[in-house]
């Protein structure tokens, strides 16, 4: 017994010094142990994605063909941000290829240095062909003029919803918002078991989902003169609707800390007639594996606000190299065969939309798509919106100050105050960033 | 030539002798360096991030600017005090059921029984599940649409609960859940402390008429003292730094309201979903006053108990 104390007394000694040691921790490692320059292995860190597993599988032909050895860590969404904020702050030399959210981190990645300029890489190999990448997508891995980073997955929100439902109540596919609304509450009523509608609650991972709502009714987190306008009379209306369908037609006892896998889950599970979504990950929803109403998932394009059908079309993740690996050539190596045309169509064609003019124009690369997804992504990718999230240094703490009125109307609350709050306290961000 | 050549010491003498001399000093390096490479060292970066307005990036230029970070961090009535309260409301609500549960569940397996043995691993098996998993198990359970906790409710005719999804019952389900997961490391110091105790004091007492609860008032209690000092002691220090709990079922800031935000989640937010990291040196710092000065008063009360 004596033992136990003492050693959980230990434990808890050294747990005390996280409290106080944590971040300073992660100014002392890295620096030594770098490889030699032009190593044969290759250190790839790539996040939890259907792109990541198709990459992974392709690999051994990488390897063959080039004799390097690559070593992939594969991370969740946020320890993946997490692990870059403590290795890349680090200086660490032992990543050479990062996946990474161009929208997310980005600015931030690329103002502190973090990512290698690729602009004379990207232009030198005209077979590659960098003018064939979109142009919103390359927009948003172009920093100060230089290219820093290659995007892999674009998006689109597109609507999500139950074919079944919409019949058996003789609905046709909403195309507004006002359709939407009205089809959610007469499936709701007829079905008291099923939500009419369900998204992302959480305050964080709503605001980019929720995004879509707000062009649709005209208004933008930021307006052109660079100053908050999340309390516009679009904004208030887009975060009114937004709350109301969830607060009224959403899953009962709903919790606000839902991202898309506990959103996808309720609708996968029968428990959503309607649900907006980022297309790239439909398979979810069509793979028996996964989804009980894979049979009955139709996909629509997002309905029409006062402004138009206005869903954002973005470059989800993108490659970067570390601006301190000493392997630069061949990450390079890496990032152009992944990036590659066939490899672009090959994963767009197990799913996954890329961000190649070639590979859409090309029937394969939406033959294996549902067609009616397919439809949706052509229109989704005309009028299409290039953010998703307010375009700032730090975007996780503007996401949480711009999302504050979506938990707000989800719980019922006054969106009318909580907009005009979020509105003060980003405006004071946007200043802080200025300066 | 009158310079009295004195006998030459070689160099390993003088060191043997010098050593000789300063054992205490020599034995005890290691654990000293240890100690400032991964105590000292740490916290003073800490404190010295905390006087800066370093943000973005570690090794970016930050600027020296005072206490402006405690200021700020002191008048901060949105997310610090509330954080403050928050971390006290948890850890004391978690303590106190835990000493009487632990003190209860003890009492129970202090005579020996038969079948103890697997009554005793029974009751510890939630102390040796990693707080993650137990979070992600108990997020299963009390989901508001598919939990089991809410079908059971069902059997009793009772309403479905939001549990940790609603903005007023989420604070107190982790405390619940930190209850079940914790309560048995407190049974065993206590049951440490009982298996100890002598039994003359208690048979006098019994001989002099006193009932079960005057004996465990007077006689168990005051007994075991120190030995309860040492299980608070351990139990709130690590119930104020809770964080992979809160973190396993409500994720960032604490959930969308900050429900669940105390300051260990705080301070990680601010470093790795702001990236701020002056302010959050100095939530942490202010954090780890409050601990030291927690540790201090208790402490202080053991002692005065050993007297």
């Amino acid at each position: 017994m004596q033992r136990t104390i003492l050693r959980k007394a230990g434990i808890t000694a050294a747990i005390a010094m996280f409290a106080g040691g944590s971040l300073a921790a992660c100014g002392g490692s890295g620096g030594e142990g770098g490889e030699e320059a032009g190593s044969d292995t290759l250190r790839v860190t790539l996040a939890n994605h259907v792109w990541t597993e198709q990459i992974i599988a392709a690999i051994p032909e990488f390897e063959e063909e080039t004799g390097l050895t690559v070593e992939v860590t594969q991370l969740g969404e946020d320890q993946l941000s997490a692990q870059y904020n403590v290795q890349l702050n680090a200086g660490t030399d032992e990543i050479d290829v990062m996946m990474y959210r161009p929208l997310q981190e980005g600015k931030l990645f690329a103002q502190n240095g973090y990512l290698a300029d690729l602009t004379e890489r990207v232009e030198a190999n005209s077979e590659w062909d960098w003018s064939d990448f979109q142009q919103g997508p390359v927009d948003s891995t172009t920093y100060e003029d230089k290219v820093v980073g290659i995007p892999t997955i674009t998006e689109r929100e597109v609507l999500y919803y139950r074919t079944d439902l919409l019949e058996q109540a003789g609905l046709e596919v909403p195309e507004t918002l006002e359709e939407l609304e009205a089809a959610a509450k007469k499936i709701n009523e007829e079905n008291p078991d099923v939500a009419g509608f369900v998204a992302r609650t959480g305050k964080s991972p709503a605001v980019t989902q929720f995004s879509s709502f707000l062009y649709g009714f005209g208004g933008d987190f930021i307006d052109d003169e660079g100053n908050s306008a999340v309390a516009s009379p679009e904004a208030k209306e887009a975060y009114a609707y937004y709350g109301r369908m969830i607060n009224q037609y959403g899953p009962e006892n709903v919790s606000t800390d839902m991202s898309w896998p506990e959103a996808m889950a309720i609708f996968t599970q029968g428990g959503a007639a309607f649900y907006t979504e980022a297309d790239s990950l439909y398979q979810n929803a069509t793979d028996p594996a996964n989804s009980q109403v894979a049979e009955n998932v139709g996909f629509a394009p997002m309905p029409a606000g006062p402004a138009g059908s206005k869903p954002y079309n973005v470059p989800s993740w993108g490659l970067g190299i570390n601006e301190a690996s000493k392997n630069q050539d061949n990450a390079w190596k890496f990032v152009e065969w992944a990036t590659s045309q066939e490899m672009v169509l090959k994963i767009q064609q197990e799913g996954v939309p890329g961000p190649r003019q070639s590979v859409w124009a090309n029937p394969e690369g939406t033959a294996t798509y549902p067609e009616d997804l397919a439809a949706a992504i052509e229109v989704s990718a005309e009028n299409g919106v290039g953010h998703d999230r307010p375009l700032v240094i730090n975007v996780g703490e503007a996401r949480e100050v711009v999302g504050e009125p979506i938990v707000v109307g989800i719980t019922g609350g006054d969106v009318e105050d909580a907009a005009e709050k979020a509105n003060e306290a980003f405006q004071k961000f946007l200043d802080g960033e200025r300066k | 030539m009158t310079v009295a050549s004195l006998p030459q010491k070689s160099a390993w003498k003088a060191y043997s002798d010098w050593a000789n001399n300063h054992r205490k000093w020599l034995f005890a390096a290691p654990a000293m360096a240890f100690v400032a490479i991964l105590i000292i060292f740490p916290l003073a970066w800490t404190l010295y991030l905390s006087l800066t307005d370093a943000s973005g990036s570690v090794r970016a230029e930050s600027e020296f600017i005072g206490f402006a970070n405690y200021t700020e961090v002191l008048t901060d009535t949105d997310r610090f005090w509330p954080a403050v309260a928050r971390t006290f409301i948890f850890t004391g609500a978690a303590l106190l059921v835990q000493m009487v549960l632990g003190m209860c569940i003890a009492l129970l397996l202090w005579r020996p029984f038969k079948g103890e043995k697997w009554v005793r691993v029974a009751i510890l098996l939630p102390l040796v599940a990693t707080p993650v998993a137990v979070g992600m198990m108990w997020r299963l359970i009390f989901d508001p649409n598919i939990g089991f906790a809410n079908q059971a409710l069902a059997w009793f005719g009772i309403p479905a609960q939001p549990w940790l999804s609603g903005q007023d019952t989420a604070l107190a389900t982790v405390i619940f859940i930190d209850i079940w997961q914790w309560t048995p490391m407190v049974v065993i110091i206590l049951l440490a402390g009982l298996t100890s105790l002598s039994e003359e004091p208690d048979e006098a007492a019994r001989i002099d008429g006193a009932n079960a609860w005057q004996r465990f008032k007077f006689i168990t209690v005051p007994l075991m003292m120190p030995t309860i000092i040492v299980a608070i002691l351990l139990r709130s220090i690590d119930a104020l730094k809770t964080f992979d709990l809160l973190y396993a079922t409500k994720g960032r800031g604490g959930g969308s309201f900050n429900e669940v935000e105390t300051l260990n989640v705080y301070a990680y937010g601010l470093s790795f979903d702001y990236n701020d990291y002056g302010l959050s040196s100095t939530v942490l710092i202010i954090f780890f006053l409050i601990i030291i000065a927690a540790m201090w008063v208790l402490t202080r009360r053991r002692k005065d108990v050993q007297k």
